[in-house]
């Protein structure tokens, strides 16, 4: 059984000008000890619903889901005092900017050790010993005294580890990280990448990702979720995803990677913007920027569909097309690929 | 020569810091001995982390923080002991782009006045020249006449820079020194904005400065690249040259840390040790020797200086054998 198993999740604000979904009806699921990535722009929800599984949206915001399963726990059932005792418990959280995040008031010591003393009941020298080989876990140097610093006495980085270590200090089933790089540079990136995998992997967790960076989901997720305007548009393997995307948004997303226009001086562009809180299209809500939109797209709500090794929200999912110029398909998959990339690239071919 | 619109030879930045109410103060070298020389219509990206200079750089090649020490020339012409009236005139050929477009239009003002200023201050044009240069400005980066008189909250993030871009083009400057004009805008939008930017510099022979921490949006555009420090250039040359041969460990270690998606240019996934030491308080030697893994003795105590190897120029003791 899945680890995290969520079906038709909505999520409403209710502003002056109506009532918004910022989460429009979206289906998760992780396994135990798996990394699952969400992509997607600015305003496409990804946030929202790890916020809302939290339960940390504010007032005004309406939740609803057909299931909201953790561990065989339905999290919609609870009160809010149990729900409190699964919340930063089994599931944690690692939220963007690491500087904000901590407060500032607070030793190091004092705001890891809350954590274990409102969980674990810890105290005294058993949750000073904790504490320390928690920094110690989460690569922080000279752990000992970190613990009287404050937070404006470390940098970014050490900032985000402590975070971690906060996180991950009553051993959580699932993590869930926010755009946990995103304000970091890239070698301190690299790093905290490489410490979330490493713990994810010793402790068997479920890691959800959440990013904007398509470059950091394909490199540490194996399956990834791409969210649009508060919709899931495509969810598959990441090496299928990547390289074989089948939703033209994913598709689209990928060619405007400078990365992926070797060679060519204009990068394909999306047109248009992501659709704001009040002018969701008719129909599907990527046809006004789509390039194969058809009269089907602009009338009809297309459902989830299945697609090889994953879901589409297409009515027309892009089939296998010649990779962009500069790139050639042998060289995708050169390094350390699956055995399955190289039956999907054949079938490619043959096309 | 070719046309240089832009030059400086050792520049530096240096910032008096206090420490502490009874500590003497301290100096940071936030730029420490930088010369480029940037042709028109070419495009010289500045890479590296938080903290190595370059939006210090930016703001020095702009004036709008004099460097402390070197020299700087606008289309050749050396700005040092020019009076003020002579500043005004040269300043207009270097323009900047900010990176926030959120925080560097003022939300008081319409489209139409943002983009009016410089003129207003720079020349004499009568209001309806100004509404019709204005308005050709606007039609150049892709924005509607009619939303002159739009405010900016009205507008994208995308659009915001777009009007950013106009406001630093109004008055014809050669060089435009762009701070990380993207890197707060989503992927799509990103595209269309650095689109827009290549057409311009076509359209105008524009130089640009290219101030990055992106590395795949720097190897799209830019011509040459520098890589920075701690204050000083470790790495400057063509960007082929330096992309498919990086000979000093701090660009190769860059280079292997920027996320992928395409699985065959992952490089060696070299992690970086450490974090960027203390501009306070650098390390002797060469600055990059605590995080190197191909740190030698020598490198404690030796200075590498800035010199050229393959096509390039590199500060590393041992750039002949990175290959």
């Amino acid at each position: 059984m899945a680890l995290l198993d969520i079906r038709n999740l909505s999520v409403a604000f209710t502003t002056r000008a109506g009532t918004f979904r910022a989460v429009d009806g979206i289906d998760l699921s992780v396994e135990e000890g798996e990394v699952l990535g969400i992509v997607g722009e600015s305003g496409s929800g990804k946030s929202v619903t790890s916020l809302a599984l939290m339960g940390l949206l504010p007032p005004g915001s309406r939740v609803t889901a057909d299931r909201l399963n953790f561990a065989g726990t339905d999290l919609l059932s609870l009160s809010p005092a149990q729900r409190r005792r699964v919340v930063g418990k089994d599931i944690a959280m690692v939220f963007q900017e690491p500087m904000s995040s901590l407060n500032p008031c607070f030793t190091v010591g004092f705001q890891l050790g809350e954590t274990l003393k409102v969980h674990e009941g810890l105290s005294g020298r058993a949750l000073r010993r904790r504490c320390i080989e928690l920094l110690e876990q989460v690569g922080i140097p000279d752990p000992e005294s970190r613990l009287s610093a404050f937070p404006h006495q470390l940098s970014g980085g050490m900032s985000q580890r402590v975070m971690i270590a906060i996180a991950v200090a009553c051993n959580p089933r699932l993590l869930i990280a926010d755009e946990p790089t995103t304000a970091l540079d890239v070698t301190i990136q690299r790093q905290i990448l490489d410490l979330l995998v490493g713990l994810q992997r010793d402790r068997g967790m479920g890691l959800i990702l959440i990013t904007h960076d398509m470059g950091v989901v394909a490199e540490t997720a194996q399956r990834a979720v791409v969210m649009y305007a508060g919709q899931v548009a495509e969810t598959r393997p990441v090496e299928a995803l990547f390289t074989r995307p089948r939703h033209p948004y994913t598709g689209a997303l990928l060619d405007a990677l400078p990365e992926r226009a070797l060679g060519k001086r204009r990068l394909p562009t999306i047109p248009g913007v992501v659709p704001g809180i009040m002018d969701r299209p008719e129909g599907c809500v990527f046809n006004p920027r789509c390039r194969f939109a058809a009269a089907r797209c602009r009338s009809e709500r297309p459902a989830l569909f299945e697609v090889d090794e994953g879901l589409a929200r297409c009515f027309y999912p892009l089939p296998d097309v010649p990779l962009p110029d500069g790139i050639l398909p042998g060289g995708l998959h050169t390094r350390g690929m699956g055995q399955a990339s190289g039956e999907g690239l054949g079938e490619g071919a043959a096309r | 020569m070719s046309d240089v619109v832009l030059e400086t030879v050792g520049l530096r930045k240096h910032y008096a810091v206090r420490r502490g109410l009874f500590k003497p103060m301290a100096t940071v070298r936030a730029l420490d001995g930088v010369s480029f020389r940037l042709e028109a219509g070419r495009t010289l990206a500045v890479v590296g982390e938080s903290g190595c200079g370059k939006s210090t750089l930016a703001r020095s090649v702009t004036m709008i923080e004099p460097p402390t020490e070197g020299r700087l020339l606008y289309d050749g012409r050396d700005l040092t002991g020019r009076s003020a009236p002579e500043m005004k005139e040269l300043r207009r050929t270097v323009q900047m782009v900010f990176q926030n477009p959120y925080g560097s239009l003022n939300p008081r003002k319409t489209v139409g006045s943002i983009l009016g200023e410089p003129l207003v201050i720079n020349t004499g044009l009568s209001k309806a020249e100004r509404r019709e240069r204005v308005l050709a400005m606007m039609n150049k980066v892709g924005l509607r006449s009619d939303q002159i008189d739009r405010y900016p909250h009205m507008f994208s993030g995308g659009q915001r820079q777009r009007i950013a871009i106009a406001r630093a083009l109004m008055l014809e400057p050669r060089v435009v020194v762009a701070d990380e004009p993207v890197s707060a805008l989503d992927v799509s939008i990103q595209a269309q904005v650095l689109n827009l930017m290549m057409d311009l510099q076509e359209e105008m022979k524009l130089a640009y400065l290219f101030i990055s921490h992106d590395l795949s949006v720097v190897r799209h555009l830019a011509d040459d690249v520098m890589v920075m420090y701690l204050g000083r250039p470790v790495e400057h040359g063509p960007k082929d040259v330096i992309y498919d041969r990086p000979r000093h460990p701090y660009t190769r270690i860059l280079m292997a840390a920027t996320p992928r998606v395409n699985p065959a240019l992952r490089g060696e996934r070299a992690v970086p040790r450490g974090e960027l030491p203390s501009p306070l308080n650098p390390p002797p030697g060469c600055p990059f020797h605590k995080r190197c893994p191909h740190a030698r003795p020598n490198c404690a105590t030796d200075v590498p200086a800035l010199r050229e190897v393959d096509q390039r120029l590199v500060a590393c003791h041992y750039a002949e054998e990175m290959a």
